[in-house]
C-alpha cells in the first residue's frame, strides 16, 4: 500500500500528531520515560559505572566478623553475604530484570492476545477449547508448573523467560477474551460484516486497534509481574544460576539477613519498584494517546 | 397569559383560584461547565415561571440545555463540573440555588418529582416494585413500611396498573417498558409534589404506550393539580399536552408563548425551522420525487422468510423456548422504491434487515437483484454483497472510533479491491461532496462530527458501492427534526438521481408516510397490511395500522385527538415454547396491491 502509514491508525496518529510532542507535556510521563532510561543506561553501561566485578568475593568487602559491610565507603551501596558489591550487583541485575521484563512479558503478551483475540471473534468451538486450556492453565498452580518446566530444560536466562512467558500469558489471555467477545458484538464490527470484509481484515484493522491501550497496560504492569515471578523461581533455585545477579535473587539470596543488612534488600527491592512504577507512568500516557477518542475533547 | 391559560384548561377541568399562584419562578439562570479552557456556559440567562396545575413545555434539539435545566431546579448538576453560575430559582419563596444538599434531599422527590427517560435505568433492577415506591415514600414521610406499602398500591392503582397488587412483588425487568414508566410516574406522584418535571418521559417508548402514559399523565394533572414542566423534543407531544411552550437552542432562550399561539404563530425564525422540520402525517398523497419506481425489476425479493432464535435454559442448557422473531415474511422491492417497514419495538423489523445483510440465520428465501442468498447462514458472493448495503440506527456505534472517515468510505471499495488507490480516492471525495460534507473533512475521526454528519458518513459508504439496494434501519431515528429532515431529503434525493432503492425500516409513523413508496406494517414478526403510501395511511384496513396512525401525536394543539381504545393488557409475546406454534396470518389483496391479514389469527398460538 502506498501509504501504509495512513491506513494504520496506531501509526497514522503517531505520524500526524506527534506522539512526542504530546508526550513531552505530560511532566509523569516523562518522569516515568527517564526512570526507564536510567535502568537501561545502567544496564549497558554497567562495566563502565562500577570498578568491581558483580561476581569477585572481595577479601575487604566484609567486615572482620564476615559480616556484610554497610553502605557507604569504598562501597557505595555496601556488600553482600559473601563480600560482593551491590552496587554492581544491582547495575548488572537490571540487565536479567529488562532482559526478562521484555522479552518473558513480551512473548506472554503474543501468546495471550493471539489466544484471547482468536477465542473472543470465532466464539464457537474454537473459542471453548481455548479458553478450558487457558482455565486449565490458571487452575494449574503457575509456580509448580514453572518449577516443573525448569527442571526439564536447563536453567538459563532465556529458559527462564520462556518459562515466565508460559505460565503468565493465561492473564492477559482472559482480559483481551472479555474485551475483544464485547468489541465483536459492537455495531460497526457489524456493519463491517455486511460489507463483506474478511476475518482477517476485521481482526486486524478494527479489533486489534482497540485492543492496543489493554495491551500496552497490560504489557507496563506485565513487567514488575515477572521481574518478581524470576526473583521468586531464582529463590528456588529454578531461575537465573547464581552466581548471574538479578533484583529478584539478589533479594532472596539476602533475605535470611534482613534484619542484620537490610540494605540488601531495600535497594533491589527499591529498583524493582521504581522500573515497575517508570514502565506504569510511560503506559499510561501511551494509552491516553493513543486512544483518538480520549483526544480533542473539551 | 393567564387568561389564555385558563381558556386552554378550563374547558377541561375546573380551576379554583388558587390555580393561578406561582409555584416556581426561573430567573437569568445560568448554568456552566468547568473545563481546562475556563467556565463555558451551557445554559445562559433562563428565566420562566411555573403556575400551579399547568404544564409548561421546555422543547428543543439535543444540546439546547433543557434537561440541564431541569437537573438545576432538582439540584442534579453533575459536580463538580457542571453548576450554576448565576440567576436564581425561585420554589415557593425558597431559593433552591443556594440551598444545601439536605434541604435540597427535603424537597426532591416530595415537592419536586422527576420522571427519567429510561425507565428500565431508572428504577433499580434488584428492588421489588413495592419496596422501591414503599423507599420512596419512606424516605419523606414519618410513616411506616406497611403504611407506605398501602400508599404505593394506591399508587400503582391509580396510574391504572393492571393487576397492582401483584405488581408490588415483582421485579422491574419483569414489566414492560410502558409499565415501569407507570411505575415511574406511581413513584413520582405518590407524594403530591407540587411540580412533576417529566424529561422526555415517552422517548424510549412505542408510540401506543406513549400515547398511554401521555394520556396517563394529563388525567393525574387534572386531578391533582400539579404543575408539569414537561421536557421534549418532539412538537407532537408539545402540541398534546402543554399549556404554554417555551423553544430553547444552545442554551439560549428562543421564545416561549401558550400553545396554540407558538404553532399559529412562532415569532422566532428558529421557532419556525423546527415546527416546519417535523413531519407531519398526512393521509400518504404529500409524496413529491422526481422519477417514479421501475416495478418491472425487482431488487429484493423475501419469500415466506422465517428467522428464530433458540432461548436456552435451566443447567444443561436446553432448548425450551423459541423466539419467533420473523414469521413467514414475503414482500418484494421495486427498482428506485422506498419500501418501508413499521412496527414497534420488537415486531421483528430489524430482524429482516439482519437475515438480508446474512447477520442472522434465516429460513425461506432471500433474493437480491436476482441472485439468492443461502438459508440459513446468509452466505453471499462478493457482487450479491456490494448490491446490498446498510445503513445502522447509531451512527456513532457503526463506525469504527479509531479510523478516519475517508478511510472508512474507502474502506468497501477497498474490501472489493475496486480500482486504484488515486480512484477510490476521488471516488470518496466525490461521495463527501454528494451527501453534502466537504472533501477536507475526510482526515478527521468518527467523534469530530455531528450525529447528522456522522450519518451522512455512513450513507456515503453504503453508496461506496453503487449498491441496487440500501437497508436504513432506524437511520434518522437518533437525529434531531432538523437534521432528520435534511437527511430524508438527501435519501430522495439519492433516489431519484441513482436509481438505488431503499429498505427503510421505522418506528416513527409520519416519517415513514413521508418518504415512502409503499409500506409493510408488522406485527409480531408478520406483515398485517402492506400497500402503497396512500392506501396505508389514506385508506388504513387492518386493526393495528388503524391504532398506530391515531396514536402518533400531531403537532396541531387544536386538532381534536379521537379518544383511543384502551389496550388491554400488552403485546403478546413472540417467546414461545417450543411445542407452540405461531399461525401465519394470511394476506389478502384488496384491489391495487393493498394486502391485509385476515383478522383475529394473529398473537394466538396452536398447541
Amino acid at each position: 500500500m502506498a501509504n501504509s502509514v495512513n491506513s494504520d491508525p496506531a501509526t497514522a496518529i503517531i505520524a500526524e500528531r506527534g506522539v512526542i510532542a504530546q508526550f513531552a507535556r505530560r511532566k509523569l510521563a516523562l518522569f516515568g520515560l527517564f526512570l526507564v532510561f536510567l535502568t537501561l543506561g545502567a544496564a549497558i553501561f554497567a562495566p563502565w559505572l562500577t570498578t568491581f566485578d558483580p561476581n569477585e568475593q572481595m577479601f575487604d568487602g566484609l567486615t572482620l566478623q564476615g559480616a556484610p559491610m554497610p553502605p557507604g565507603g569504598p562501597f557505595a551501596l555496601g556488600t553482600d553475604l559473601l563480600g560482593r558489591d551491590l552496587l554492581t550487583r544491582i547495575l548488572y541485575g537490571a540487565r536479567t530484570s529488562l532482559i526478562i521484563g521484555v522479552a518473558a512479558n513480551g512473548l506472554a503478551l503474543f501468546i495471550g492476545t493471539v489466544v484471547g483475540v482468536t477465542a473472543g471473534y470465532f466464539r464457537g468451538w474454537v473459542g471453548s477449547v481455548l479458553m478450558r486450556l487457558t482455565d486449565l492453565m490458571m487452575a494449574f498452580p503457575a509456580l509448580l508448573l514453572a518449577i516443573c518446566l525448569a527442571a526439564i530444560f536447563q536453567p538459563s536466562l532465556w529458559i527462564v523467560a520462556l518459562v515466565i512467558a508460559i505460565v503468565y500469558w493465561v492473564q492477559t489471555a482472559r482480559v483481551l477474551f472479555a474485551e475483544t467477545a464485547s468489541l465483536a458484538e459492537r455495531e460497526f464490527i457489524a456493519a463491517e460484516r455486511t460489507l463483506g470484509a474478511s476475518h482477517t481484515r476485521i481482526l486486524l484493522k478494527h479489533i486489534l486497534p482497540h485492543l492496543v491501550p489493554t495491551i500496552i497496560v497490560w504489557g507496563t504492569l506485565g513487567i514488575s509481574t515477572t521481574v518478581l515471578l524470576e526473583a521468586t523461581l531464582s529463590f528456588l533455585g529454578v531461575g537465573v544460576q547464581p552466581p548471574t545477579p538479578s533484583w529478584g535473587n539478589i533479594i532472596f539470596e539476602n533475605q535470611t539477613y534482613f534484619q542484620a543488612a537490610p540494605w540488601l534488600v531495600f535497594f533491589p527491592g527499591l529498583a524493582i519498584v521504581t522500573l515497575a512504577l517508570a514502565f506504569n507512568l510511560v503506559g499510561d500516557a501511551l494509552r491516553e494517546i493513543l486512544d483518538p477518542t480520549q483526544r480533542g475533547r473539551d | 397569559m393567564n387568561d389564555e391559560n385558563n381558556k386552554l384548561f378550563g374547558a377541561q377541568a375546573p380551576k379554583s383560584p388558587s390555580d393561578t399562584g406561582l409555584v416556581l419562578r426561573v430567573d437569568h439562570l445560568a448554568v456552566s461547565v468547568n473545563t481546562e479552557a475556563g467556565l463555558k456556559p451551557l445554559v445562559h440567562g433562563l428565566s420562566f415561571d411555573l403556575r400551579r396545575g399547568e404544564t409548561l413545555a421546555i422543547a428543543g434539539e439535543s444540546g439546547s440545555g433543557k434537561s440541564l435545566t431541569s437537573l438545576a431546579i432538582m439540584g442534579l448538576l453533575p459536580p463538580p463540573a457542571v453548576r450554576v453560575t448565576g440567576g436564581s430559582i425561585l420554589f415557593g419563596q425558597q431559593e433552591l440555588t443556594t440551598l444545601g444538599e439536605n434541604a435540597l434531599r427535603q424537597i426532591r422527590g416530595n415537592r419536586i418529582a422527576m420522571i427519567f427517560q429510561e425507565p428500565m435505568t431508572s428504577l433499580n433492577p434488584v428492588m421489588k416494585i413495592g419496596a422501591q415506591l414503599a423507599e420512596a415514600i419512606c424516605a419523606h414521610e414519618a410513616i411506616s413500611f406497611q403504611d407506605a406499602r398501602v400508599r404505593a398500591l394506591e399508587a400503582l392503582k391509580s396510574v391504572r396498573l393492571s393487576e397492582p397488587e401483584k405488581r408490588l412483588d415483582q421485579f422491574p425487568h419483569e414489566l414492560s417498558g410502558g409499565m415501569r414508566q407507570r411505575v415511574m410516574i406511581a413513584m413520582a406522584i405518590a407524594l403530591k409534589p407540587d411540580i412533576l418535571i417529566a424529561d422526555e418521559p415517552t422517548t424510549a417508548l412505542d408510540v401506543t404506550v406513549q400515547r398511554e402514559v401521555l394520556d396517563l399523565l394529563r388525567d393525574l394533572q387534572h386531578e391533582m393539580g400539579t404543575a408539569v414542566i414537561l421536557i421534549t423534543h418532539d412538537m407532537g407531544v408539545v402540541a398534546e399536552m402543554a399549556d404554554r411552550v417555551l423553544v430553547m437552542k444552545g442554551g439560549h432562550f428562543v421564545e416561549e408563548n401558550d400553545v396554540v399561539s407558538l404553532f399559529s404563530n412562532p415569532q422566532q425564525a428558529y421557532t419556525r425551522d423546527l415546527l416546519g422540520a417535523v413531519p407531519t402525517l398526512g393521509d400518504g398523497s404529500g409524496v413529491t420525487r422526481a422519477g417514479k419506481p421501475d416495478e418491472s425489476t425487482l431488487v429484493a425479493e423475501l419469500e415466506n422468510v422465517v428467522v428464530q432464535f433458540d432461548v436456552r435454559s435451566g443447567i444443561l442448557g436446553r432448548i425450551t423456548h423459541r423466539v419467533h422473531a420473523v414469521e413467514n415474511v414475503s414482500l418484494n422491492i421495486c427498482k428506485g422504491e422506498i419500501f418501508s417497514l413499521v412496527g414497534e419495538s420488537g415486531c421483528g423489523k430489524s430482524t429482516i434487515a439482519k437475515a438480508m445483510v446474512g447477520l442472522v440465520k434465516h429460513s425461506g428465501r432471500i433474493r437480491i437483484n436476482g441472485n439468492e442468498i443461502s438459508a440459513p447462514h446468509g452466505e453471499m458472493t462478493n457482487q450479491v454483497r456490494r448490491d446490498i448495503q446498510m445503513v445502522f440506527q447509531d451512527p456513532m456505534a457503526s463506525l469504527d472510533p479509531r479510523m478516519r472517515v475517508g478511510e472508512l468510505v474507502r474502506e468497501p471499495l477497498v474490501i472489493h479491491g475496486v480500482g486504484t488507490m488515486r480512484e477510490q480516492k476521488e471516488k470518496v471525495d466525490y461521495l463527501f461532496e454528494r451527501v453534502g460534507l466537504s472533501r477536507d473533512q475526510t482526515e478527521r475521526y468518527p467523534h469530530e462530527f455531528s450525529g447528522g454528519q456522522r450519518q451522512r458518513i455512513c450513507i456515503a459508504r453504503a453508496l461506496a458501492l453503487n449498491p441496487k439496494l440500501i437497508i436504513a434501519d432506524e437511520s434518522v431515528s437518533a437525529l434531531d427534526v432538523t437534521v432528520q429532515a435534511k437527511v430524508l431529503e438527501l435519501l430522495k434525493e439519492l433516489v431519484s438521481e441513482m436509481g438505488v432503492s431503499f429498505l427503510f425500516i421505522s418506528h416513527d409513523m409520519a416519517v415513514v408516510e413521508n418518504i415512502s413508496d409503499r409500506v409493510g406494517v408488522m406485527y409480531l414478526g408478520q406483515i398485517v397490511e402492506m400497500g402503497s403510501c396512500r392506501q396505508i395511511f389514506g385508506t388504513p384496513r387492518h386493526s393495528y395500522t388503524k391504532k398506530l396512525i391515531s396514536a402518533v401525536p400531531t403537532p396541531d394543539p387544536n386538532r381534536e385527538r379521537q379518544p383511543l381504545a384502551r389496550l388491554v393488557g400488552d403485546v403478546p409475546s413472540p417467546v414461545k415454547p417450543l411445542n407452540e406454534t405461531v399461525s401465519h396470518v394470511e394476506l389478502k389483496n384488496v384491489g391495487n396491491g393493498h394486502m391485509i391479514a385476515v383478522e383475529g389469527t394473529i398473537g394466538q398460538s396452536n398447541n
